[in-house]
């Protein structure tokens, strides 16, 4: 490269792709803004305690901890990074047609909703999304009541705060995060009752004992599911394939839950039902990349068997002029793909040379990274049959508590049948989430319900949001203050010397 | 049972506590320094603080901001996220509802009422 003036690179999320990201994009002279909601870098699979717990011994709590805090405190004390933590982009601008260049990212620092938080805008030569994903939970006669909680939230407040969700805690659904949950709560001290995975031997066997070449370069995901496995068999909890819980129940919270044995498409077994006493269920049926930043950045997305992800080249870039996508947004496939993909998107987004021999390993582990995402989706399908387990009364969007029964009026209504005439009638996904929970799980039921397609807009329709994080009136009211050119740094504090 | 925090003497992470208290609804609820008010909620025997429009109970479900489930009122400050807000010692939570019954009626410029929109 002969740029003497260096690129300036935003990264948003700073988790294992975006902190990757920063890394290579310092690695490429760039100078870099990284984002992150929370106080901390790590995201959501390197949670780490609070600084408040002076913690001796955090790497007991984590998988490949030297290496996540080497790189966390390489980018955060690098000279030509500014860390901005608790900073959320609630709005990204797009250039004028005739501009070339990225969004204006418009943020706001501060305490989570907080109202005293500052406005600032960003107007750097790269953006680089990285911002993950969530639980996609489905719904199931009970979903709403206490005690019944993501798998990603058990793992958060046991990883993030040693906080246990219950004693006696089933985990159900579907996929390889259902293993490090249950062994977080082990580790934790609760008592797992049982990890039910709701497909069929084999299913998850056609998905991950075909070309076994391929999980050979995912040895580090591997290696560390056989730690989870290791966990539950010393804890003697069981691992029961093709079953999965259909019902929770209780007065007032969660007391006992009731499963079912299912068939490959995810259709009931009747007859098979079996109740077990729990103080808490952990379910979680697979992940939602969240899409609000990349569809307010008009990135362009593929479809696949899995859902919609953000759709990048070879060298992570989007649909969208210096917007780069990385991580779990662009498919569901753990942490070492997320932080090759991160390295890659860094590298060119700070203006690396694509040829450079280092990138095209990174390019190699990103797509055995893809491979095994396409492995994973085949092993962990959510099965067709699944709204078998639905009755009128279930609640469908959490907020509204909008009814199976209200949606399926409201479907098959010739004079209301538009998604969006249903959505406005039966209210779903319109309540305070803004149907990031169930704006997938409606729009699949109202196709099925209907045969209608959502407006051309099928999938990415829930996520399209003006307002990508919420803003309070007093906040947006104000004027953006300048964003210092290097935030003021904590230094990281120091590692336990033993 | 409910949720409760790994004891410090048995965590394995090695911990230091430094409590804090908070009150919710006026009653007094302890944690330590560090944790989200959700935590602090949830290991002081709180599974639910808040109400859907049926009246139901909510607690924490997605337990990283994005459910929304959580909302709570803390020194004033409405619709905050509690999985999402660290717990400062002395912070004042108000629970809130949705349930229509505690619903005020909208107030004479058309704005929303103080519940939950």
């Amino acid at each position: 490269m002969t740029t003497r003036v260096p690129r300036h690179v935003a990264v948003v999320g700073a988790g294992p792709a975006g902190l990757a990201a920063a890394d290579a994009a310092l690695g490429a002279g760039a100078r870099v803004t990284l984002i992150d909601s929370a106080e901390q870098p790590g995201g959501q699979y390197h949670r780490m305690l609070p600084d408040a717990y002076d913690a001796a011994h955090p790497e007991r709590l984590q998988h490949g901890w030297h290496a996540f805090d080497r790189r966390r405190r390489r980018v955060l004390a690098h000279p030509h990074c500014t860390w901005l933590p608790e900073t959320t982009v609630w709005a990204l601008e797009r250039p004028a047609p005739e501009e070339t260049g990225p969004p204006r990212l418009h943020l706001l620092r501060g305490p989570a909703d907080g109202a005293g938080r500052t406005r600032h805008t960003l107007d750097p030569d790269a953006l680089l999304l990285a911002v993950g994903a969530h639980d996609r939970v489905l719904p199931f006669p009970g979903w709403e009541l206490p005690g019944v909680f993501t798998a990603g939230a058990a793992q958060a407040l046991a990883k993030g705060e040693r906080v246990v969700v219950g004693d006696h805690v089933t985990v159900a659904g579907s996929g390889p995060f259902l293993l490090p949950v249950a062994a977080a709560l082990l580790e934790a001290g609760s008592r797992v009752s049982a990890v039910l995975e709701a497909n069929p031997p084999s299913t998850v066997a056609r998905g991950w004992s075909r070309r076994p070449w391929e999980l050979a370069a995912q040895a580090g995901k591997t290696g560390e599911l056989a730690i989870y496995t290791s966990a539950l068999l010393r804890h003697r909890v069981p691992y029961r394939t093709g079953r999965t819980v259909i019902e929770a129940r209780g007065d007032g919270r969660v007391e006992e839950v009731v499963s079912a044995r299912l068939r490959p498409d995810w259709s009931v077994v009747p007859g098979s039902e079996h109740t077990t006493a729990a103080d808490a269920l952990c379910v979680t049926h697979g992940f939602s990349p969240q899409l609000e930043l990349p569809l307010a950045a008009g990135c362009a997305l593929r479809t696949t068997a899995a859902g919609p992800f953000v759709d990048t080249d070879d060298d992570q870039r989007t649909s969208r002029p210096e917007v780069y996508a990385a991580g779990e947004i662009t498919g569901i496939a753990g942490a070492p793909a997320a932080r090759a993909e991160g390295a890659v998107a860094g590298w060119i987004a700070g203006g690396g040379d694509p040829a450079a021999p280092a990138v095209r390993r990174l390019r190699r582990s990103r797509d055995q990274g893809r491979a095994f995402a396409e492995r994973l989706a085949r092993a962990h399908p959510i099965g067709a049959a699944w709204p078998g387990w639905l009755r009128p009364e279930t609640v469908i969007c959490r907020c509204e508590e909008t009814d199976y029964a209200s949606l399926c009026r409201a479907a098959c209504d010739p004079a209301g049948a538009s998604p969006r005439v249903a959505k406005l009638a039966t209210r779903a996904g319109l309540g305070p989430c803004q149907a990031r929970v169930c704006g997938p799980t409606v729009a699949e039921l109202h196709t099925r319900l209907s045969g209608d397609p959502a407006d051309g807009l099928p999938v990415a329709g829930p996520h399209r949001r003006p307002i990508a994080q919420p803003i309070r009136l007093g906040e947006l009211a104000a004027p953006p203050e300048p964003l210092p050119h290097h935030a003021p740094r904590t230094p990281p504090k120091k590692e336990s010397s033993s | 049972m409910s949720p409760r925090r790994v004891p410090a003497g048995s965590d394995a992470t090695g911990r230091r506590d430094r409590p804090l208290r908070i009150t919710v609804d006026g009653e007094p609820a302890d944690g330590i320094a560090g944790q989200s008010l959700a935590g602090v909620l949830l290991a002081a025997g709180r599974l639910a603080w808040r109400r859907g429009p049926s009246g139901a109970a909510r607690g924490v479900f997605c337990g990283i901001g994005v459910c929304f489930d959580c909302l709570v009122t803390v020194n004033a400050e409405r619709d905050v996220r509690a999985c999402r807000r660290r717990a400062q010692d002395g912070d004042e939570v108000t629970t809130q509802s949705r349930h229509t019954d505690r619903n005020p009626p909208p107030t004479a410029d058309g704005t929303p009422g103080t519940e939950e929109r």
